[in-house]
């Protein structure tokens, strides 16, 4: 049974008295601990088929697993619990809250789930070392560089240690260096079973993945799998 | 979420923008300072009014002869036409009624007072004692009559201001004899200027023993019988042992009237109470506008962090906890408003008093407990839109603002 089961996804947006088919007709499956990369020119549903992954947007039309549990019928409270503990999230622009310091961003999701101060404070100080952000712990957003931000916004997507980590177009933002910073940062993730999901434009990136999903019009393309010894790291 | 960590977000996030969140607790500030000091003023007003009442002896039960009362026809009456005298006797067996603290017999007439070839006209007010004390009587100069037998009163006289003017100019009048109609007395004590009470003013006036005053008018009978109850409380019934005794007294039958001035102060207290509680609900008028405000500047705070509330979702936060931290948000300014409130109430009645000494300007507990909960429920009504409104945000919409 594979870890994530997408059968037959269609999302449709109504745009005036046009309907755009964002997804069209998805089935796809993913196992725990896999690095996909989805690729695809703009516009072609990317961006709407992590969405309906992480259960921000509801298809309107197929069935969702969630290791082989139908999540698409499930109440908003049973969704936000699996956002809260099973799946980290990574934005191209960062989305930190701005009057918090980085070590507050970094807690936040272990405040929305009620984890007592203590163990917070054990785990963000960890989080802080091995993001290398130890010495920018109390600075707030808007003092910290665009790859501190981005390094930021994955520690705080991982302190809940999800089973699943989506990013759409972590290194957007990011020029080369730092973007390959956070690439490596992602990968190790990947590399400690973390299942890696990441939409990019970046051909070089995409490559780096053991598996490619193209995208295009909404449908899923080509789905090209490499073997182990093309990945960049292990 | 504990209530904790909500409350400690909700206070970050309103101090990320300070001058809004600043404006909103003035505006509820006000609101309550407005409840605090209107209705200071309004229960000053009626403290005053009551404090000036009670100066009259507000514990007072008269009683006059003869039946004035319309309401109700006693078994007694029927038989009778005219009333019995009120006597000193009745007056100190009124003495026995359990709920009775003082007694004071009063009886009234009119005579002249000679001094040195001098000649006045003058009220005199036959009475004991305890006058004093239960009209509130201070002599200016030596004492009040002496506590006696009311039946047999030594010759003295205690002269009202204007009298001793009249009579003795600057000269001391202690230790003087002055005649009255046709007895000689000695003069005791003085009274001070304006010595009033109920309209009674004591200036032209002298006072006598009881006894000394009847013979003067050649009666036995009194103009009134003031009574004193030991507490406000009592009045009703006190008046009902003293009618007993008194009917009693003059074989079974209800021939006295009894005045009190409680039915007077219960009048001017719900007025004055009534007075109270409006004002305030006028104070409250602006708590409500405070209240439409808290509730466009949380709307405009939910727009400004639509992406935080669609972060916020990302991270699991459920609707209702998206809902509660906007709802503490609304209630820390409140409560934050409210406290301002009362510290510039309490200063703002502070100031009243300062300027106007007389008036007791103290805000009711009521008011402030009153004031505060209203700014708390206002600012949790208004804040039930805003937070809703965040609550329903699409996530992935929400994400997309910047
Ligand atoms: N909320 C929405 N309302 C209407 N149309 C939408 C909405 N979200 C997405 N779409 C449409 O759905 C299609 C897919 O959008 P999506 O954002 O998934 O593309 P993408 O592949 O992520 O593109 P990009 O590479 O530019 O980010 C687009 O045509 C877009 O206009
Ligand atoms: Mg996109």
């Amino acid at each position: 049974m594979a870890q994530i089961e997408l059968q037959g996804i269609d999302r449709r947006f109504i745009l005036g008295d046009s309907i755009v088919s964002a997804l069209r007709n998805i089935s796809v499956a993913i196992e725990a601990g896999e690095y996909v990369a989805i690729m695809g020119p703009s516009g072609s549903g990317k961006s709407t088929l992590l969405n309906v992954l992480g259960l921000l947007d509801p298809p309107d039309a197929g069935t969702y697993r969630l290791d082989g549990r139908d999540v698409t019928t499930l109440g908003s409270n049973e969704q936000a619990r699996i956002r809260r503990e099973r799946i980290g999230f990574v934005f191209q622009s960062f989305h930190l809250v701005p009057r918090l310091s980085a070590r507050e961003n970094i807690a936040l999701p272990m405040v929305l789930a009620g984890i007592p101060p203590k163990d917070r404070q054990a785990r963000v100080g960890r989080a802080l070392e091995d993001y290398g952000l130890a010495d920018r712990a109390d600075h707030r957003p808007d003092q910290l560089s665009g790859g501190q931000r981005q390094r930021v916004a994955i520690a705080r997507a991982t302190i809940m240690r999800p089973e699943v980590i989506l990013a759409d177009e972590p290194t957007g933002n990011l020029d080369r260096a730092t973007g390959q910073d956070v690439t490596q940062i992602l990968e190790a993730l990947n590399a400690q079973g973390v299942t890696l999901l990441v939409v990019t434009h970046d051909q070089e990136l995409g490559s780096r993945a053991r598996r490619c999903l193209r995208m295009e019009d909404g449908a899923v393309v080509e789905d090209l799998r490499r073997g182990p010894s093309s990945s960049g790291l292990r | 979420m504990s209530p904790r960590d909500t409350l400690t977000f909700a206070a970050d996030a309103a101090r990320g923008t300070p001058v809004r969140t600043a404006l909103m607790v003035l505006a509820m500030a006000i609101g309550v300072a407005a409840v605090v000091v209107l209705t200071a003023l309004g229960e000053g007003a009626r403290r005053y009014v009551m404090g000036e009442f009670s100066a009259l002896g507000s514990n007072l039960v008269v009683v006059l002869p003869g039946r004035t009362n319309t309401g109700g026809i006693g078994a007694g009456s029927l038989v009778t036409s005219t009333p019995r005298d009120l006597t000193v006797e009745d007056a100190q067996a009124l003495l026995r009624a359990p709920l009775v603290s003082r007694v004071a017999p009063l009886a009234v007439g009119n005579s002249e007072i000679a001094y040195g070839g001098q000649l006045r006209d003058t009220l005199v007010l036959g009475t004991t004692a305890d006058f004093a004390p239960i009209r509130r009587y201070r002599v200016a100069e030596g004492r009040f009559l002496p506590a006696e037998d009311p039946r047999h009163g030594a010759p003295v006289v205690v002269i009202g201001d204007t009298i001793r003017r009249d009579l003795f100019g600057t000269r001391s009048a202690l230790g003087q004899l002055v005649r009255i109609g046709d007895r000689r007395f000695r003069v005791i004590g003085t009274l001070p200027a304006s010595s009033s009470g109920l309209g009674v003013n004591a200036d032209e006036a002298v006072i006598v023993p009881v006894a000394l005053a009847q013979s003067l008018f050649n009666s036995n009978t009194l103009f009134r019988i003031l009574v004193e109850v030991r507490h406000r409380e009592a009045i009703p019934q006190g008046r009902s042992q003293v009618l007993q005794i008194l009917q009693q007294r003059h074989d079974g039958e209800e021939d006295v009237t009894l005045i009190s001035q409680d039915a007077v102060l219960g009048t001017f207290d719900r007025i004055l109470t009534a007075l109270t509680f409006g004002v305030a609900g006028i104070a409250a008028i602006s708590l409500a506008v405070a209240g439409i405000l808290v509730m466009n500047v949380m709307l405009v705070s939910v727009t400004q962090r639509t992406a935080e509330v669609g972060l916020l979702k990302a991270l699991g936060a459920p609707d209702g906890t998206i809902r509660i931290l906007f709802l503490s948000e609304a209630a820390l300014l409140s409560l934050a408003g409210a406290a301002a409130g009362l510290i510039l109430g309490y200063f703002g009645a502070w100031g009243l008093r300062a300027a106007y000494p007389a008036l007791p300007a103290w805000p009711p507990s009521w008011a402030v407990l009153a004031g505060t909960f209203t700014a708390l429920v206002t600012g949790l009504v208004f804040g039930v839109i805003p937070a809703g409104r965040a609550a329903q945000l699409n996530p992935v919409t929400a994400l997309a603002k910047h």
